[in-house]
């Protein structure tokens, strides 16, 4: 089972770190998206400051959406997808192997590029640290519950923004913990109980992500 | 019992037996609470008469996370037992849901508008229902989205029981969400219920919400039934003249 | 007279408890008649659909639209 997981998590490592692969895409509309905002709301410090962990979260999360329809389509595509369930190991296995390469390829270079943004918008050191943290904690979340949204829409049309609709309300718990602590890291408040419920809402994502997606995949492949 | 309805003739023959009676009941509850409600029932002394808003706005709260709730064990129903009639329940019973929720997030506006001075405010229900209400939706397309009717029901079941795992994460965080951040002015909803001068129309026009959507959801069901009746019809005869 | 004036005023809240229970309505009488409509079609439908087939065997008591 390690062995089919190791080579799932590779395969799709390379194909999106390759010419054509999404990573420099990904990051490219974060920071675009982000440093729209000086540009809209003005340069003003203070403000820009008091909003900047929102808008960042926002780039994260439109961020994973734009890559998340890929997730599953180019391997039904080519008839890999029909493989990989098939095959010996389980559903929630493969899922799992994608879900990881997905965030090693999106969430976390959003994690890295996020300080420089955080700057970009004048976070204090302190919210910049806590940026990272909740955007790290948050980000695997966004890939499993995604990893959902991307298998329930595998092959259908229009997919990309059924994604956004059915995918963005189940987003929003994680979006007001993980901006919340960054709000409150800034106030000098306790973050811990955020980071906590974050941590908690990753761990019951991955039972519910990893199988919830595998069984959807069952669906399009049968 | 389940099992016995399981067959779509004998399901609508019993829907058939029960429409009449759940309808006259229906009727009398709407009257009656309708007419309690905004006539007789006393204004508040605080909020005056807008608090008859809340003989509809309550009621469609209830429904709206009634209706999930029932859409969510349909599913389970329909994917762990593989009941065949459960999937159509839960098809038939979004909309309904869906409808009462967007009737509660607009009368809650109206209502909290006067009091609180603003449209809407960021507080645990309120936000709650809103993502309740995008749940709803999402539910909907994706059944509309898929094409092959086996693989639209499945889907949607997967995802009415994702999104019942969200709901109480969602009004967990927000409460802590509003604890933490703004004190604000929560609507108490149940201040002034008590008395039962309030309460006993309160009652009777969730009774009335609650007669409607059985009946509304026996007719979509029925026309679920007939339509992939139809539909078999069809394939049937088009496999004979082939 | 002045009873029905003051029973529309709402205690100057008409504005907001008027078209909070004309909305309430809007949504449980456009839901009801579409659905019930749904229904007749789909009724029809299958009606037109069985008359057109040869009967092999007696139908079993078919739902009528209540």
């Amino acid at each position: 089972m390690t062995g089919a997981f190791l080579a799932i998590l590779r395969r799709d490592l390379r194909l999106a770190f390759a010419q054509g692969g999404s990573v420099g895409l990904v990051i490219g509309f974060f920071v675009i998206a982000a440093t729209l905002f000086p540009l809209a709301a003005g340069p003003e410090r203070q403000e820009l400051a008091r909003v900047a962990p929102a808008v960042i979260w926002i780039g994260a999360l439109l961020a994973t959406l734009l890559s998340l329809d890929r997730l599953f389509q180019a391997d039904l595509e080519d008839g890999s997808l029909d493989l990989l369930m098939v095959g010996g190991q389980p559903g929630s296995v493969v899922v799992f192997a994608k879900c990881m390469a997905h965030w090693l390829s999106t969430g976390l270079p959003l994690v890295v590029a996020s300080p420089l943004l955080g700057i970009l918008l004048g976070l204090e050191p302190a919210s910049i640290v806590m940026l990272a943290k909740t955007l790290a904690l948050g980000t695997p979340t966004l890939s499993l519950i995604g990893a959902v949204g991307a298998g329930l829409t595998v092959g259908v049309r229009r997919a990309g923004i059924l994604i956004a609709v059915l995918v963005l309300p189940l987003y929003v718990p994680v979006l007001i913990f993980g901006a919340g602590a960054v709000n409150l890291a800034g106030l000098g408040l306790a973050t811990g109980p955020s980071l906590a419920l974050l941590g908690a809402i990753l761990l019951v994502s991955l039972p519910v992500g990893t199988l919830g997606a595998a069984a959807a995949l069952r669906l399009a492949v049968l | 019992m389940l099992t016995r309805l399981a067959n779509p003739t004998r399901f609508v023959r019993l829907a058939d037996r029960l429409l009449p009676w759940l309808i006259g009941a229906m009727a009398i509850a709407f009257v009656v609470g309708l007419v309690w409600g905004l006539g007789f029932a006393p204004p508040d002394y605080q909020q005056g008469d807008t608090v008859r808003i809340m003989y509809v706005h309550v009621p469609a709260a209830w429904l709206a996370m009634f209706g999930y709730s029932f859409m969510a064990v349909a599913s389970f129903v329909a994917l762990v037992w593989k009941h065949p009639l459960a999937d159509v329940a839960a098809k038939a019973a979004a909309p309904i849901g869906a409808g009462f929720c967007l009737v509660a997030l607009v009368t809650g506006s109206l209502w909290g508008a006067p009091m609180w001075g603003t449209w809407w405010v960021w507080d645990a229900r309120l936000t709650s229902m809103l993502v309740l209400f995008f749940l709803y939706v999402g539910y909907i397309a994706l059944w509309s989205a898929i094409d092959e009717p086996e693989r639209a029901a499945k889907a949607a079941a997967i995802l009415a029981l994702v999104g019942a795992v969200n709901v109480p994460i969602v009004k967990f965080s927000v409460d802590w969400w509003s604890t933490l951040h703004q004190p604000s002015s929560i609507m108490r909803m149940d201040g002034p219920s008590v008395d039962p001068t309030i309460l006993w129309p309160l009652l009777i026009n969730a009774l009335a919400f609650q007669l409607y959507f059985v009946v509304v959801l026996l007719w979509r069901m029925k026309a679920e039934l007939i339509t992939r009746r139809v539909r078999a019809l069809t394939l049937g005869l088009a496999a004979r003249e082939a | 007279m002045d009873k029905i004036a003051d029973f529309l005023a709402m205690g100057g809240y008409a504005a907001f408890v008027w078209p909070s229970f004309a909305l309430t309505f809007l949504v449980v009488i456009v839901l009801g008649v579409t659905s019930r409509r749904a229904l007749k079609q789909a009724q029809a439908r299958l009606d037109l659909l069985e008359q057109s087939r040869p009967a092999r065997r007696p139908r079993a008591g078919q739902g009528r639209a209540a």
